[in-house]
């Protein structure tokens, strides 16, 4: 007996981490199906990067004006220099250090967009899908409303109540992206609640609550990473857009959005302006979305396995 | 000649961890007007083997085959238009989920009518002709009223009736039923049964009877392949296997039945291998067919 | 005996409504017309019907999933008052269910050490030392290791899984156990393993079973007692033997017709008029 407990004991970890290895391998061995999703995901890993080691990796300060270096162009065309590869912006500003300061930004708000509007929209999704009935028609049509108004004017509207600036800018594009989350969560927890492991939970007297996020969440969360990835390329998407109509984040903020729109009158004059910080949004947004397909590959057949 | 000849198939399936073989070395042979039953569990290969024949496994399916004949003809050589030209017309098949093989958004009048038009070219008023006759034929009640009806408003037995019209509809010379009656009730499964034994006995087709269930096997076929984890463990008629098993599996499997139970406990497979847990094919299994 | 009658079931009726569209009455859908039976402790009752006829409405009314919308259910000498919130989790604890599809009766996302302690640790105030050592000797008990608890269901096959849920109904050790057709998904050689578990589970326990299925040489095995339902009705009650030896109703007779015969004798003769009806 001492015997069986000894060798179970020793046997247990190894088993564990074994089998989150064999998990890992599987996820991977999907995941790396995709080639996009693999050139994807490591642009997001270069920029998390980036995005960290900001002050040692900008050659300058983003903000600091250098009077002598006015709209300088790129080092590899005729009047460049390579004390600013990428160029200066109209008042003598490095480009390449903003960007680099900007995929601060952009990481950022795409994190705490996509958090708010994950955690909102799954409890309030999970309750409508648990409890159906009048809880859910309120719910939805909330989230009707909300998805009736173009994303980018309700953003709008409620930056202008708020107030323009970084953090209203955030709470914003998470209030319109947040009933597609609620949607999603929905429509699993739905499909989720009439299988019989619920049932066998409910047997055992499992509360309500225990029930709706303990038992049936876990099971919803694929099509949720998923979206998240999504979201979190729209939420960059968005505030660039709001930073360009001036609503969002404030200049000097080296953000890309705002710096397009500091950028707007020179677009003829100097294309470098403009073209590096779209770009920079551009490489962004596909490399998430193109990780978000993989994990799409990589997480649904898992669950339609088991 | 026979009607169907596979010699030594062997399928196999990549996954995460390496290829996996489903199906290992397996021959089959039908004759026409003869029934075939290909008995096992899940996990035994026995659908993939046929779905190898028809062409319908997914591409990365790795397929080898020493032989593979139908009436003398190559199948392993035939381009897809030629193989999409046999199956469905000379080899048909009707699967386990009658409801989903169905396409919920046309009416069953309207797929079986596309087969009869893509398979045989016949104008509209033969198409509606040959459909009523062969709902009649199948034993659907009110065969004209029944042409208009979508699957959703068919119960599971009915819309395996009209998976089965679809099937025979080019008077196939062989028809391949994969697990025809485990979704459906006992007395659906008889009436079933009883349908596809007699359009069997009445035009000659050859029928392979892919199964999990002995009660099927032996009311319905003439010759039986047993087969285990993607092998084939026995071959005998369907009297010698009942009668007189000869490989540990068949035995087991017949053990496990729980009306042969004796005493107050089932004889499980395990009871069978004690020691070598990995039962083995009959030297007979194991030939290459001649 | 009447004391140890271990469940009453009393003219038990359930009713569902199918919401009326615009200009459409609502419509009510008799799933259970007023069934009632006795069944002893220890004795295993089969209630065989095919799909739709209302056996597994039963079960869920038995198990307190569903509410019955008539009737007296009576388990353990005790009247079960059924309304949703009046059930007290003693009651609840003496019935349990397993279901048909080991596929989907297990969280997916959850260790079979946590499926097998969850109901212990909603229940009870149980240590979770306490609770693993009761999890592992109950693995042990229906033919699983201790080196399973901490593997995930998909690992499992479904004759595995289909005994971790038999181990999950057993957690509190209940008294009267509803199986919905608990083998119909597993193999042939599966099964057997299973219906041998469960009888060794019902002596070593003095369980009573409910067993559900519509598989004929199945319930002629493991039952006492068999009712047949057709249609929401009990068409035919009594012991195994009466009614295998002796089915009085017509569709009890039509059932054991349309059953496959495996015997040697009947394929000897199918084999036989099948030479005969090729040679004329």
């Amino acid at each position: 007996m001492a015997d069986a407990t000894i060798t179970q004991k020793a046997a247990e970890p190894v088993s564990t981490a074994q089998m989150r290895r064999q998990m890992l391998k599987e996820f991977w061995f999907y995941f790396s199906e995709n080639r996009g999703a693999v050139i994807g995901l490591y642009v997001f890993v270069a920029l998390v990067f980036v995005a960290v080691f900001a002050s040692v990796l900008a050659p300058h300060s983003p903000f600091e004006q250098y009077r002598d270096a006015v709209l300088k162009p790129p080092a590899w065309v005729a009047g460049g220099s390579w004390t600013y590869v990428l160029g200066t912006d109209p008042i003598g500003r490095d480009i390449l250090s903003r960007l680099i300061y900007g995929a601060q930004y952009s990481l950022f708000v795409g994190l705490v967009v996509t958090t708010l509007s994950l955690v909102a929209g799954i409890v309030v999704g999970v309750i409508a899908g648990y409890y159906r009935g009048w809880v859910d028609t309120v719910i939805m049509r909330l989230m009707d409303m909300i998805l009736a108004i173009p994303s980018l004017l309700l953003a709008l509207v409620l930056v202008t109540i708020l107030g323009a600036g970084l953090n209203s800018a955030m709470i914003a594009i998470a209030v319109t992206l947040q009933p597609h989350f609620v949607r999603l969560t929905r429509a699993a927890v739905m499909a989720e609640k009439s299988r019989d492991y619920v049932t066998a939970a409910r047997i055992a007297g499992a509360s309500p609550l225990r029930l709706m996020f303990r038992t049936i969440l876990p099971n919803c969360t694929a099509p949720l990473i998923v979206q998240a990835t999504m979201s979190f390329s729209n939420a960059i998407l968005d505030l660039a857009a709001l930073g360009f109509l001036g609503m969002g984040v404030q200049p000097p903020s080296p953000e890309w959005g705002t710096m397009l729109a500091e950028a707007r009158e020179f677009i003829l004059r100097a294309w470098w302006v403009v073209t590096f910080p779209g770009l920079a949004i551009l490489i962004t947004v596909l490399a998430i979305n193109l990780m978000g397909d993989g994990l799409r590959d990589a997480l649904d057949p898992k669950l339609k396995r088991s | 000649m026979s009607l169907l000849q596979i010699d030594n198939l062997t399928v196999e399936f990549e996954t995460s961890t390496g290829w996996f073989r489903a199906v290992d070395g397996v021959s089959v042979s039908v004759d026409n007007a003869e029934v075939l039953a290909i008995v096992g569990e899940s996990g035994s290969g026995k659908s993939v083997s046929m779905l190898a024949v028809m062409g319908l496994l997914p591409a990365t399916a790795k397929i080898t085959a020493d032989r593979m004949l139908f009436e003398g003809q190559d199948i392993q050589k035939l381009s897809g238009s030629e193989r999409r030209k046999l199956i469905g017309k000379d080899i048909a098949m009707i699967f386990q989920e009658p409801v989903a093989s169905l396409n919920p958004c046309f009416t069953v009048g309207f797929q079986i009518e596309e087969v009869l038009r893509i398979h045989l070219g016949l104008d509209k008023k033969a198409r509606r002709a040959r459909a009523i006759e062969l709902f009649k034929l199948v034993g659907l009640p009110n065969p004209e009223e029944r042409l208009n009806a979508y699957p959703h408003q068919m119960s599971g037995g009915q819309c395996q009736r009209v998976m089965i019209a679809i099937a025979i509809a080019c008077d196939p010379k062989l028809l391949i039923a994969d697990e025809p009656t485990t979704a459906l009730d006992v007395t659906i499964q008889k009436q079933i049964l009883d349908l596809i034994m007699d359009l069997q006995a009445r035009t000659g087709m050859g029928l392979i009877m892919i199964t999990h269930d002995m009660g099927v096997v032996a009311e319905t076929a003439d010759r039986v392949v047993v087969q285990y984890k993607g092998r084939k463990m026995e071959e005998a008629d369907v009297l010698s296997l009942f009668e007189n098993p000869q490989s540990n599996y068949t035995k087991a499997l017949l053990a496990a039945l729980p009306e042969n139970a004796t005493g107050d406990r089932l004889t499980t497979v395990s009871d069978f291998f004690d020691g070598n847990p990995e039962p083995a094919p009959t030297a007979s299994a194991t030939g290459v067919n001649a | 005996m009447s004391t140890d009658t271990m469940l009453e079931v009393r003219d038990i009726k359930r009713d569902y409504e199918l919401p009326g569209g615009f200009m459409k009455p609502k419509k009510t859908i008799h799933a259970v017309k007023g069934v009632s039976f006795k069944l002893e402790r220890g004795k295993t009752l089969a209630i065989v019907g095919e799909s739709g006829c209302g056996k597994s409405t039963l079960a869920r009314m038995i198990t307190f999933i569903d509410e019955p919308t008539a009737g007296d259910l009576i388990i353990d000498g005790q009247k079960m008052d059924t309304r949703p919130g009046h059930l007290t989790s003693e009651m609840r604890q003496k019935v349990q269910i397993v279901f048909q599809n080991p596929y989907g009766s297990l969280n997916p996302r959850q260790k079979i050490g946590d499926v097998l302690g969850e109901p212990l640790l909603i229940n009870t105030d149980m240590s979770a030392n306490d609770r693993r050592d009761r999890a592992t000797e109950m693995l042990i008990k229906v033919g699983l290791g201790p080196e399973h608890y901490n593997r995930y269901p998909h690992m499992f096959s479904g004759g595995q899984r289909q005994r971790i849920a038999i181990a999950r109904a057993l957690m509190m050790n209940p008294k009267l156990l509803v199986l919905d057709e608990p083998v119909s998904a597993l193999d042939l050689s599966v099964q057997a393993q299973v219906l041998n578990l469960l009888a060794d589970l019902q002596d070593e326990f003095n369980l009573t079973y409910v067993f559900i299925s519509h598989d004929l040489s199945v319930v002629r095995y493991i039952a006492d007692e068999v009712m047949v339902m057709y249609f929401g009705e009990a068409v035919e009650y009594g012991t195994r033997d009466e009614v295998f030896s002796a089915p009085k109703h017509e569709y009890t007779q039509t059932l054991f017709k349309a059953t496959p015969k495996a015997d040697v004798e009947s394929i000897r003769a199918r084999v036989a008029a099948k030479k005969a009806a090729s040679a004329a």
